[in-house]
């Protein structure tokens, strides 16, 4: 059920990606290019997700465990550290030399594949390089 | 509506965003979970210890380019116009899947879930990545690097 679950989960959120213009690379770097030809898109895009998930973080508030789940598993860190900086800063940075964040990355894989498996495989390289470099 | 901007997707991106929100949603209220594509990522190739059930992960992952694709069926061609640079997409994504392990996040978790959540922690990251976004594009706009 949960494998289900998770499927539909992944495929609304593939979809919404290409439907809203985000599996472009050249589209959200358009956002993030302000001295440019500036595209808003992404700005609805995330106003358009963090509306549903306000909502969700309401119910899950009245919630004693997840419908298909014995318990809710979510961070509670709290602490801003340098590692939250750095990593922000190094990511903010390949997002926007590639124009691509992880999900476009995958998304991506299903509309042009040799780009979009290059990035993912470099991506996954880099968290491999994190990993043993920690 | 946005003449200055003609190319933009206002709708397209808003009734997209919803989807994306609804898939987080989902992960939230029925799985328990963080829609974080990043860690999610890490969990499906074993990178990560910790974190949702493999399998989870893995069929998640999965589904991104299953739902673009079923997208592209019914919408036909989706544009994607990918850096021609091999140099660019590489480096990206190195800079990309280091970040997100560093900084426990992407655009998903951090400004998806954590902002929808007022985590001061999502909120200081998607500030940061955002920035640190803009100003690479313009430094590459300066330089040359971006078609004017």
């Amino acid at each position: 059920m949960s494998l289900v679950i998770g499927l539909i989960a992944g495929m609304l959120f593939g979809g919404g990606l290409a439907y809203s213009g985000m599996a472009d690379p050249a589209r959200v770097r358009g956002f993030l290019d302000i001295f440019g030809h500036w595209d808003p898109t992404l700005a609805f895009v995330m106003f358009g997700a963090l509306l549903p998930m306000a909502g969700a973080w309401q119910i899950q508030k009245l919630m004693k465990r997840p419908f298909a789940d014995v318990q809710f598993s979510l961070p509670d860190t709290k602490k801003i550290d340098r590692k939250l900086v750095i990593g922000a800063i190094l990511f903010g940075a390949g997002w926007g030399i590639s124009g691509l964040c992880p999900g476009p990355g995958f998304a991506g894989i299903a509309l042009n594949p040799a780009p979009a498996l290059t990035f993912v495989a470099a991506l996954l390289l880099g968290m491999v390089a994190h990993k043993f470099s920690t | 509506m946005l003449a200055s901007f003609p190319n933009a997707l206002p709708i397209e991106g808003f009734i997209g965003g919803l989807a994306i929100g609804l898939a987080a949603a989902i992960m939230l209220l029925a799985l328990g979970r963080i829609a974080g594509v990043s860690g999610l990522a890490a969990r499906a190739v074993n990178i990560a210890d910790g974190g949702a059930p493999r399998g989870i992960a893995i069929i998640f992952i999965i589904g991104l380019p299953l739902g673009a694709y079923v997208t592209s069926l019914f919408m036909g061609a989706i544009e994607t116009n990918y850096p021609e640079s091999l140099l660019m997409l590489i480096i990206g994504g190195l800079c990309v899947g280091y970040g997100t392990r560093l900084g426990s996040g992407c655009t998903s978790g951090h400004g998806v879930c954590g902002m929808s959540r007022l985590s001061p922690r999502s909120l200081i990251a998607t500030i940061i990545f955002m920035l640190c976004g803009m100003i690479i594009v313009a430094a590459m706009r300066y330089f040359g690097l971006i078609p004017a």
